[in-house]
């Protein structure tokens, strides 16, 4: 099954919907409670960095029965150093933003820490993509 | 006998008028209206008492137990809570408050303030010891909690602190205690909590936090107070003289109250949250991981702390004012020191340590559609699309809380489109206007007939 959610740029009010809903359709379904957690908050992550980074983009989860991938994508700035930005504590983020307690540069590394599999790709200019997979069991 | 007690609330179904207030509070959407009268779905109702106070009807009620209950004991201890204290002005001695209990019957009081002495203490250990691990850890003191936790947050069940509620301990401590001192047989000793709170009741039959409740049954404060104050007026300061009971100090007493279980365990890095919205919203922000800095969660279902409990008799404000005025009359005779003011009190030797007898939560998520995996994804897909046909306006009116939960019921087979009263409107509107189109195309088998219907019609207007 697959949904898909639009992540709409600096919006704060509607921060976080996407991994809210895709968390609710997940209980719905039976698998463990840590591992819909997992999905939650690296797709929270990735909501994130798109609202913040790159101006909104989208969330697309697919739900198997094995497991769900999720997909965030943007056509935003892109990142110019992958590796720089996957670093603990590296961040770009505004000061308004770090005033709300975001920014603290751990977004991309807990999104690879939570998922199963994690794959970015990113063009300056185009947009990034990031693919989480995540298993059951 | 489980399933009967797996809530305590419950529906009078006469005094329901079916306005669905009832079914738009309750945070895990256990209420539906159906034939126009409120339902609980037992496995997901966790007792919080929501729509207990939203009802205008009075139609939501919870069971506790009568006071005739005591009948079946020789000896019966009632638990005061620091929530029955906040009834009554902070001025009146809490002697007073025992020997009216006594008055109704009880044979021997002991004050819960002193457990919550010993708990806050295990607490604040516990903290101590576990520094590392996941943060911030959920106080395990209220069983609506504990049951929301189960039902809608079972990923933070390893984050529930794992020390008994303080009524529990006292439950296990006055048994043993009692039964020693006066010779008794375990079962003919009868411990009562005296409570503003139906999920306490509930806990002895279903507990979720302790492995067997050492308590009989649950008093409602609502139900006895017109009788205890009464007596307590009567009684005045006049009580003073009798027997010496164990009781806890201020910071006990100060439990009744929300942020006073933090303020007890001395705990500074931690948060005090109350009210059934304000826990699940917490909640939902422990879960997602965006408080790791923090080292302690306080949670009460009932907006105020446990004065505000359902079964509670004074406002909880009133309620606030009393514990308040209590407390710091307490502390003017008490060291300034915290511990010190703790430890004066904590004369209960054997009072017992949560280890042997807490329970790990177990997780009962109630959403899900299927046991099958493959099934429920394909009615989840079904749902969505039900969904899409929903005006979305999450107004009620079908019975269920919202258009998701309407779309959820009909996957399961519970309800129909049509329950959707603006689903059935267009339907009714596509039917009627399919009459119409048909009564057009009957053919006239003469001219006659045609007539006929004209004069009927002008005859009914003529009669009007
Ligand atoms: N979708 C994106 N588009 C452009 N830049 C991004 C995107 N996601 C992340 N980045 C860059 O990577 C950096 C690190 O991201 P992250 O680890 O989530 O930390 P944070 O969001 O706290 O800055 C960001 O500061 C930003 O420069
Ligand atoms: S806050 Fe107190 S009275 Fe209310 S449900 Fe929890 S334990 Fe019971
Ligand atoms: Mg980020």
């Amino acid at each position: 099954m697959k949904v898909e959610y639009q992540v709409p740029g600096g919006d704060f009010d509607r921060a976080g919907e996407a991994s809210a809903n895709i968390k609710k359709l997940l209980q719905r379904i039976g698998i463990p409670a840590d591992v819909i957690r997992r999905i939650a908050i690296g797709t929270y992550e990735g909501e994130m960095n798109c609202l913040i980074h790159a101006g909104g983009g989208r969330v697309v989860a697919e739900i198997e029965p094995e497991g769900t991938v999720i997909i965030i994508s943007d056509q935003g700035p892109g990142i110019p150093d992958i590796q720089k930005a996957m670093q603990e504590g590296w961040s770009t983020a505004p000061d308004y933003v770090r005033a709300m307690g975001f920014g603290a540069g751990m977004g991309l590394p807990n999104m690879m820490k939570c998922s199963d599999d994690f794959n970015i790709q990113s063009k300056v200019g185009e947009g990034s993509t990031i693919t989480m997979k995540f298993l059951y069991k | 006998m489980a399933e009967n007690y797996l809530h305590s609330v419950h529906v009078i179904k006469e005094a329901c008028n079916g306005c669905v207030g009832c079914v738009k509070v309750c945070p895990t959407e256990a209420i539906r209206v159906r034939q126009g009268k409120a339902e609980i779905v037992a496995t997901r109702c966790i007792d919080c008492g929501e729509c207990i106070r939203r009802c205008p009807e009075h139609a939501l009620v919870a069971k506790a137990d009568a006071l005739s209950g005591l009948q079946g004991y020789k000896y019966n201890v009632a638990l005061a809570t620091p929530s029955l204290y906040a009834q009554f002005n902070g001025n009146v001695p809490r002697e007073a408050v025992w020997q009216g209990l006594k008055e109704l019957g009880f044979d021997e009081i002991f004050d819960l303030s002193a457990a919550s002495d010993y708990i806050s203490a295990e607490i604040a250990q516990y903290l101590r010891q576990h520094a590392q691990g996941r943060k911030p850890l959920i106080s395990s003191a209220c069983p609506a909690v504990l049951r929301l936790i189960q039902v809608k947050f079972p990923e933070l069940i390893k984050q529930v602190i794992p020390v008994l509620a303080p009524g529990e301990a006292a439950a296990v401590y006055k048994r043993s205690e009692v039964c020693q001192r006066m010779n008794l047989p375990r079962e003919e000793v009868g411990i009562w909590f005296v409570t503003p709170c139906p999920a306490k009741g509930t806990n002895i039959h279903q507990s979720v936090d302790v492995k067997h409740s050492e308590v009989n049954g649950s008093i409602s404060i609502s139900s006895i107070f017109a009788q205890l104050s009464v007596a307590v007026a009567k009684i005045g300061d006049e009580c003073k003289k009798q027997d010496k009971i164990t009781t806890g100090s201020s910071y006990g007493i100060g439990w009744g109250a929300g942020g006073g279980e933090i303020k007890a365990a001395g705990i500074t890095n931690a948060l005090s949250v109350n009210g059934v919205r304000e826990v699940y919203e917490l909640l939902e922000q422990v879960s997602m991981n965006k408080m790791p800095d923090v080292d302690y969660v306080e949670c009460y279902m009932c907006a105020g702390g446990c004065i505000g409990g359902p079964f509670a008799a004074e406002n909880r404000f009133v309620a606030q004012k009393n514990l308040d005025k209590r407390i710091r009359r307490m502390q003017r005779l008490e060291p300034t020191d915290r511990e010190a003011a703790m430890a004066l009190n904590m004369n209960c030797p054997g009072f017992p340590t949560s280890e042997e007898y807490v329970k790990v939560l177990e997780p009962r998520p109630m959403m899900q559609l299927d046991d099958d995996i493959t099934v429920a994804i394909k009615k989840l897909g079904e749902m969505e699309k039900v969904l899409t046909h929903l005006p979305g306006l999450d107004c009620g009116a079908c019975g269920a809380p919202n258009c998701q939960s309407l779309a959820e019921d009909i996957v399961r087979g519970a309800a129909h489109e049509t329950d959707c009263i603006f689903i059935l409107k267009a339907n009714v509107r596509k039917f009627a206007q399919g009459m119409i189109e048909l009564a057009t195309q009957i053919p006239l088998v003469n001219e006659h007939d045609d007539k006929n219907l004209a004069e009927k019609g002008s005859d009914k207007d003529e009669t009007k």
